[in-house]
């Protein structure tokens, strides 16, 4: 095929969402968060809400989302979007509101805030970037770590005695009645970054229709803080992350669909 | 003049119709002594059937704080109430809300510290309020009520001065004033906001640039000029926002200086100090920040002032801002109780005479 026949429009078969600026990343090269980040793009801009919509970037390696978007977009204090969520939803409960989340931010610093918002059953979507790290500040331990996984704060490995077991977060969640869906994807695929988009667009479309607050947790990679390629680290994350945290739904409409609790 | 309702309110009910009436969108806050009468009267008085406010207890002063931050970011009116722990536990969310420069209410009803300390009044709050709290170079403009008419009115003062200037407002009361009862000229209801700012972060409009609010900046030259950006805001502020009352200065040799709650205690001092033939003044400080640094200076310069008394429920805080105004010029005592406990006038009274070595 002609380059000119392959840039025709009949043969566009991906393009970037009008609602991305024209900002590059600051994510590492490989690193899952820039996929995430574009396809909440697509989603929204598919949906037609961006004059609707309001986005929260806690402290993170995703602090900066309001580089990237074409929509109104809230930095947060670390751990502190979901309180910055609930603050604006009660004040505009018709525009949608999102979070994006590290793991340090929503099951570390910010679990109070987290865990009450989703018990109110805040009208809000969590999206939750679960890289077993604290990426921004160079790869510490986060609570998501694996045992025996090595950070530069557990260099010799986590010790569950002394530095507690990986808290696997989103099941906790999914049993407060207010949370009405719960759902964890990856994005080292294709097929996997189209399930996540389908989860997305269904968790905004549960904020449309008020039925309480929807959690998208995204088991990612973090390149840099685990020290390895792109390549080796999407290896790794299948190999060992989705071990403790399986992919899957996790509530449905308000329904518990799978026990999450125990690693499979 | 507006038509104004007649009620004896307590000071922490009276901040609670003060808000519904000046309009607020919405109220976040977490009970804690001596204030937690704010939300119950909201809740209890239905202020959402009222207005359509919003009223949340959050989980704590933390996540209050960043609700406060998250509802100012659209550009509505919020605001927040606690006590001096809880004040301490917002730091890094007023600090933010100063950086990000978003209009909101605060209000300390404050109480004796340091640690858990008592539930009584307390004005030992007045560095944290004044000379920053949480950190980096910011400012909050910072009224201090001396009665609950004040108190009143300062509710919808306080948050258009947050709107004019972008910038987070403190009213600094303190346990008595947010436990007694007093008169009140309620306002009539004015409306909530119909329009936001431009910069307020509630959905891009329809061919519009997209907002964001934020307050880092990882260039320190971008951030310094953000800094700048600030401080002349702030000087801006000093200019218009002085507020203060004299009481009998006009002849006075010697000047209390008081704020709030101990202000009133003081100008009785000072009229039982009069009947004893005694000129005695009392400047108050109704804006902590700005301070009315130039108005002390002047009565320092004036050659019939002998001196200053500092009078606070606290080890000496306002003092320093005194002394800084006053420059060395007369002399400036300190008399104050701590740890909740306030003087009766004739304690003040007494203070003053031995500073100043008259009887
Ligand atoms: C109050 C506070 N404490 C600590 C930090 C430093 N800090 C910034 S980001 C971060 C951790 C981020 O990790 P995570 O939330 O997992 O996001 P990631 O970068 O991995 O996506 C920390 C500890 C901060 N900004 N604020
Ligand atoms: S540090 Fe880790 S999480 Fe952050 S951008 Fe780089 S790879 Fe991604
Ligand atoms: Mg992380």
């Amino acid at each position: 095929m002609e380059v000119n026949e392959i840039i025709k429009p009949e043969n566009l078969v991906y393009k970037k969402s009008r609602l991305m600026r024209e900002k590059p990343f600051n994510f590492c090269p490989g690193c899952g968060h820039g996929v995430v980040v574009r396809t909440i793009a697509e989603v929204i801009e598919e949906m037609g809400i961006e004059h609707d919509v309001i986005g929260i970037s806690p402290v993170g390696c995703s602090v900066f989302l309001y580089d990237f978007y074409n929509f109104d977009v809230v930095e947060a204090a670390h751990g502190r979007a979901c309180a910055v969520a609930t603050g604006i939803k009660r004040v505009q409960p018709s525009k949608y509101v999102f979070t994006y989340q590290g793991d340090g931010d929503l099951a570390a610093i910010g679990t109070a805030e987290t865990m009450h918002a989703c018990n109110r059953g805040e009208n809000i979507v969590i999206v939750f970037i679960n890289n077993g790290i604290y990426g921004m500040t160079g790869g510490q331990m986060a609570p998501t770590t694996l045992e025996g996984m090595k950070t530069t704060t557990c260099p010799r490995g986590r010790d569950v005695r002394t530095m507690g077991y990986p808290l696997n977060i989103t099941p906790l969640l999914a049993q407060l009645p207010g949370v009405c869906y719960v759902t964890r994807h990856s994005v080292h695929t294709p097929g996997n970054v189209r399930k996540l988009k389908k989860a997305l667009r269904t968790a905004f479309e549960n904020q449309r229709d008020k039925k309480g607050t929807s959690i998208v947790e995204v088991v990612s990679n973090c390149n840099s803080g685990w020290g390895m390629t792109p390549k080796q680290a999407n290896e790794w994350m299948v190999e060992n992350m989705f071990k403790k945290y399986p992919l899957g739904d996790m509530k449905v409409d308000g329904k518990l669909v799978m026990d999450m609790n125990e690693p499979r | 003049m507006e038509e104004r309702e007649l009620r004896l309110m307590k000071g922490n009910d009276a901040i609670a119709e003060a808000a519904i009436r000046a309009g607020f969108d919405a109220f976040y806050g977490y009970p804690i002594t001596p204030q937690t009468e704010v939300m119950e009267y909201l809740m209890e008085t239905d202020a959402t059937a009222r207005t359509g406010m919003a009223v949340l207890q959050a989980e704590s002063e933390v996540s209050a704080i960043n609700m406060v931050y998250g509802g100012a970011s659209t550009g509505h009116r919020v605001m927040t109430s606690s006590s001096s722990p809880g004040i301490s536990l917002m730091a890094e969310g007023i600090s933010y809300i100063a950086g990000a420069e978003l209009p909101c209410l605060l209000i300390n009803v404050s109480r004796g510290g340091p640690g858990l300390g008592t539930i009584q009044p307390s004005q030992a709050d007045y560095f944290q309020t004044v000379k920053g709290g949480g950190h980096g170079d910011y400012k909050l403009l910072t009224l201090a009520p001396s009665s609950v008419q004040e108190l009143t009115d300062f509710i919808p003062l306080g948050i258009d001065l947050a709107f004019k200037y972008r910038n987070p407002t403190m009213i600094l009361a303190d346990g008595a004033l947010g436990q007694m009862m007093e008169k009140v000229a309620l306002p009539p209801q004015r409306p909530r906001l119909a329009e936001y700012p431009d910069w307020a972060t509630n959905g891009t409009p329809r061919g519009k640039e997209r907002r964001f609010i934020t307050s880092l900046n990882l260039l320190p030259k971008e951030h310094e000029l953000v800094n700048i950006r600030l401080q002349a805001k702030y000087r801006e502020m000093e200019k218009n926002e002085v507020r203060y009352q004299e009481f009998m200065c006009d002849d006075a040799e010697y000047i209390i200086v008081a704020f709030g709650i101990i202000a009133r205690i003081a100008q009785k001092a000072i009229e039982i100090a009069r009947e004893n033939g005694h000129k005695i003044g009392l400047f108050r400080p109704i804006s902590l920040y700005p301070f009315p640094m130039d108005q002390i200076k002047a009565l320092a310069e004036n050659p019939r002032v002998k001196g200053f008394l500092s009078v606070e429920l606290s080890a000496g805080q306002m003092i320093e801002d005194i002394r800084l105004a006053v420059e060395g010029r007369k002399p400036v005592g300190f008399f104050g109780r701590q740890g909740g406990m306030v003087p009766t006038p004739g304690e003040v009274e007494e203070a003053l005479y031995k500073q100043f070595n008259i009887k």
